[in-house]
C-alpha cells in the first residue's frame, strides 16, 4: 500500500513536468513581448533590453523552461505581468473561494446523482425510473451558465432570495453548487442505474438472496457495495468537469475564485498567472484522482494495490 | 460507407434487381434497424437534422437581419412582430439565434472533426505500429489525459487569442488524445484479426492495411464517441464565447448572445433565455442521437 501510494506520486512528477512543459512552450511560441507589456509601448528599447536581461528572456529556451521548475519545486510561480503581485500568492488567495464552490457541488452531485439512480435501478413502478432517467438527460443537456442565468432571474431578480452580485454567504452558494453539480449529478445517476442493473444480475447476489437475507441487506451490502466502483471512478474523472465548469460559474455567479482569475489571466494575456493557475489546478485534479483511486480498496477487497 | 459495401459483398449475391440480400444484414443494416425502433433516439436525429438545415436556411427563414439596428424598438418584449424579442439595439432574438447555429454548430461541428480526424490518425499508427512509436504516443497521451481537457484548451485559447476560430482550433486538439485512445484500443483488439493476416499475406501495404481494413472496422466506436463528444463541444463553444472567449460582439454566436444579454437579466430577459434554449435543444438531440446510436453499434461503450 505504501509502495503503492509511493510510485503513485512519484508518477505525478513526469505529469505535472509535462504540463508545465506545455504551458511554457504555449508561451513562447505566442506573439507579444512580455517586457513591452510590462513596460507599456512607450518604453525605451534601452530599458526594454534591460528588463529582458535582467529576467533572463534572452537565455535559451530549456535554460528559462528549467529555471522556471526549480523555481516552481521552491513554490515561486513568478510575477504577474501586470501588477508584478507574486503568482502563488494570487492562487492561494482565491483557492479557497473555489474550493468551497467544486466540494459543494461535488457533494451535491454525489448524494443527489447516486440517490437519483439507486431510486431509478431499484424502482418497480416504471415511471419514476423513466422520470428519473428524463431528467438525468435535460441535466446533461443544460449547459450550467444557461441554468445559472435563468435561476439568476427567478431567485435573484424575480423573488431577491439571493444577492445577484455575487455575495459570500453560505446562501450565496447553494445557486453556484446546484448550477455546477447538475451535470455530474446526471452523469452519476445514468452509471449508478447502469451499474446497479448489472450488478443484481450477478450469482453472488443470488446466493445472498438464497441464503435468505433480507432485501435491504441484499441491496445495502451486496449490490450498492460492488455497483459503486465504478461510480467512484466517474467521481473522480467528473471531477474535471467541476473544476473546469468553475470556469463558467465564477463569472456567472461574480465568485472571486480561480475560474475567473484564469479567464482575466487570459483576456489579459499574462502568461506568469496562466501557467501558474494551469500547473496548479492540475495538480489539484491529480491529487483528487491518486486518492480516489486509493478508495477502491475500501470499496472492493478484491483490489490489491501492488 | 465503406464497410457496408465490404461486409455485403461476401453476404450477397446478385438478383434481378442489382444486389439482393441473402444470407443476413450488415452490421449497419442491423444499427439503423435498431435505431429506427428507438422513438427517443429518432427523436434526436430529426431534431438534429432539423437544426442544421434551420441553419443553413436561415438566410431565408429570418424574419429580419441579425445585424440590422433598430432604435426605434430597443429592448422588446416578444411579440408578434418579433417573436422573440429585440436586444437592446433593436435587434430581432430569433433571427439572430437562427443566424448564430451557423456559427455554434459550425464549430462545435468542424471542432470534433478535426479531434476525430488527428485522433483516429495518431491512434491508427500508435496502435498499428506498436514498439517504440506507440510507447512514445501514449506517453503523450498519459500527459495530456493527466489534467482536465479544459485547462489545455484555456491554455491554447490564451496563445492564439480569444476569437471563434481560436476556440475551433484549441477544442479539436485538445479532444486528439481522447480520440487517439480510444482508437488505439479498438486497432490492437482489431489488428489481430485473420482477415488482417490474411491482407498482410498477400501483400498489402501498411497503409492499405490500416486504412482498407482496419479503419472501416473500428468505425463503430469512433462515432459514437463523436456523437457524444458534439453536445460537449456545442456547450463549450458557447460557454468560451459566454466568458469572452470566443465569438466576439456583434457575433450572433450563441454564447455571445448571452453574454451579451448579461447586462439586460433584469430588463430583458428573452435576450439570454431564448440564445440558451437553442444551445439546450442541440445538446438534447445530439445526445438524445448518442444514446440511441451507442446501443444500437457498441453496447460495450454503455456508460
Amino acid at each position: 500500500m505504501t509502495m503503492y501510494v509511493m510510485r503513485r506520486l512519484f508518477m505525478l512528477i513526469p505529469v505535472l513536468l509535462g504540463v508545465s512543459f506545455l504551458t511554457f512552450a504555449i508561451a513562447q511560441i505566442t506573439p507579444g513581448d512580455p517586457v513591452v507589456l510590462m513596460l507599456g509601448n512607450y518604453a525605451t528599447s534601452e530599458r526594454v533590453t534591460e528588463l529582458r536581461e535582467q529576467l533572463g528572456l534572452d537565455d535559451p529556451f530549456l535554460v528559462q523552461y528549467a529555471r522556471y521548475v526549480w523555481n516552481a519545486m521552491h513554490g515561486d510561480l513568478g510575477k504577474s505581468i501586470r501588477g508584478q503581485t507574486l503568482v502563488l500568492d494570487e492562487i492561494v488567495a482565491r483557492f479557497p473561494s473555489t474550493l468551497e464552490l467544486t466540494m459543494s457541488a461535488m457533494l451535491f452531485a454525489v448524494i443527489g446523482g447516486v440517490s437519483a439512480g439507486v431510486v431509478a435501478a431499484t424502482t418497480r413502478r416504471r415511471w419514476v425510473d423513466g422520470m428519473t432517467m428524463v431528467i438525468a438527460l435535460v441535466g446533461l443537456s443544460v449547459p450550467s451558465f444557461w441554468l445559472a442565468i435563468i435561476l439568476i432571474i427567478i431567485f435573484g431578480i424575480n423573488l431577491g432570495w439571493v444577492s445577484v452580485t455575487g455575495g459570500e454567504g453560505i446562501k450565496d452558494l447553494i445557486l453556484p453548487s446546484f448550477c455546477l453539480g447538475v451535470g455530474p449529478a446526471a452523469v452519476l445517476a445514468r452509471l449508478t442505474r447502469s451499474s446497479i442493473l448489472e450488478v443484481v444480475r450477478e450469482d453472488y447476489v443470488r446466493t445472498a438472496r438464497a441464503k435468505g437475507l433480507s432485501e435491504r441487506v441484499v441491496t445495502l451490502r451486496h449490490v450498492l457495495r460492488n455497483a459503486l466502483v465504478p461510480v467512484v471512478t466517474l467521481i473522480g474523472l467528473q471531477f474535471a468537469s467541476l473544476l473546469g465548469g468553475t470556469v463558467f460559474i465564477e463569472s456567472v455567479f461574480a465568485r472571486p475564485g480561480l475560474g475567473r482569475f484564469a479567464v482575466n489571466a487570459i483576456t489579459a494575456r499574462d502568461f506568469p498567472q496562466i501557467q501558474g493557475v494551469v500547473l496548479f489546478a492540475a495538480t489539484i485534479y491529480v491529487l483528487f484522482n491518486l486518492s480516489i483511486d486509493l478508495l477502491y480498496g475500501f470499496l472492493d477487497p478484491r483490489i490489491r494495490y501492488d | 460507407m465503406k464497410v457496408e459495401r465490404d461486409s455485403q459483398v461476401l453476404l450477397e449475391t446478385p438478383g434481378k434487381d442489382g444486389w439482393r440480400q441473402v444470407a443476413g444484414e450488415s452490421q449497419w443494416q442491423i444499427a439503423w434497424r435498431m435505431l429506427r425502433r428507438n422513438p427517443v433516439a429518432m427523436f434526436g436525429l430529426v431534431g438534429l437534422l432539423l437544426l442544421i438545415l434551420i441553419t443553413i436556411l436561415s438566410p431565408l427563414l429570418a424574419p429580419c437581419n441579425p445585424t440590422e439596428i433598430d432604435y426605434n424598438h430597443p429592448l422588446e418584449p416578444p411579440s408578434g412582430v418579433h417573436k422573440w424579442g429585440t436586444d437592446d439595439l433593436g435587434r430581432d432574438i430569433l433571427s439572430r439565434v437562427l443566424w448564430g447555429g451557423r456559427e455554434s454548430l459550425r464549430v462545435a461541428i468542424v471542432g470534433i472533426a478535426i479531434a476525430m480526424g488527428g485522433g483516429t490518425v495518431v491512434g491508427l499508427i500508435s496502435g498499428y505500429y506498436g514498439g517504440w512509436v506507440d510507447n512514445l504516443i501514449q506517453r503523450l497521451v498519459e500527459i495530456m489525459l493527466a489534467f482536465p481537457t479544459i485547462l489545455l484548451l484555456l491554455s491554447i485559447v490564451a496563445a492564439l487569442g480569444p476569437s471563434l476560430g481560436t476556440v475551433l482550433v484549441a477544442l479539436g486538439i485538445s479532444s486528439i488524445p481522447g480520440y487517439s485512445r480510444l482508437v488505439r484500443g479498438s486497432v490492437l483488439a482489431a489488428k489481430n484479426f485473420e482477415y488482417v493476416t490474411a491482407a498482410r499475406v498477400i501483400g498489402a501495404t501498411h497503409r492499405g492495411i490500416m486504412v482498407r481494413h482496419i479503419l472501416p472496422n473500428i468505425v463503430a466506436p469512433i462515432i459514437v464517441y463523436s456523437t457524444l463528444g458534439l453536445g460537449s463541444s456545442i456547450i463549450l463553444t458557447a460557454g468560451l464565447s459566454y466568458i469572452g472567449l470566443g465569438a466576439q460582439p456583434p457575433s450572433p454566436e450563441w454564447g455571445a448572445m448571452l453574454n451579451y444579454g448579461r447586462r439586460y437579466l433584469r430588463d430583458a430577459w428573452w435576450m439570454s433565455i431564448f440564445p440558451g434554449l437553442a444551445i439546450f435543444f442541440a445538446v438534447l438531440c445530439v445526445n438524445l442521437l448518442g444514446d440511441g446510436l451507442r446501443d444500437a453499434l457498441d453496447p460495450k461503450l454503455r456508460v
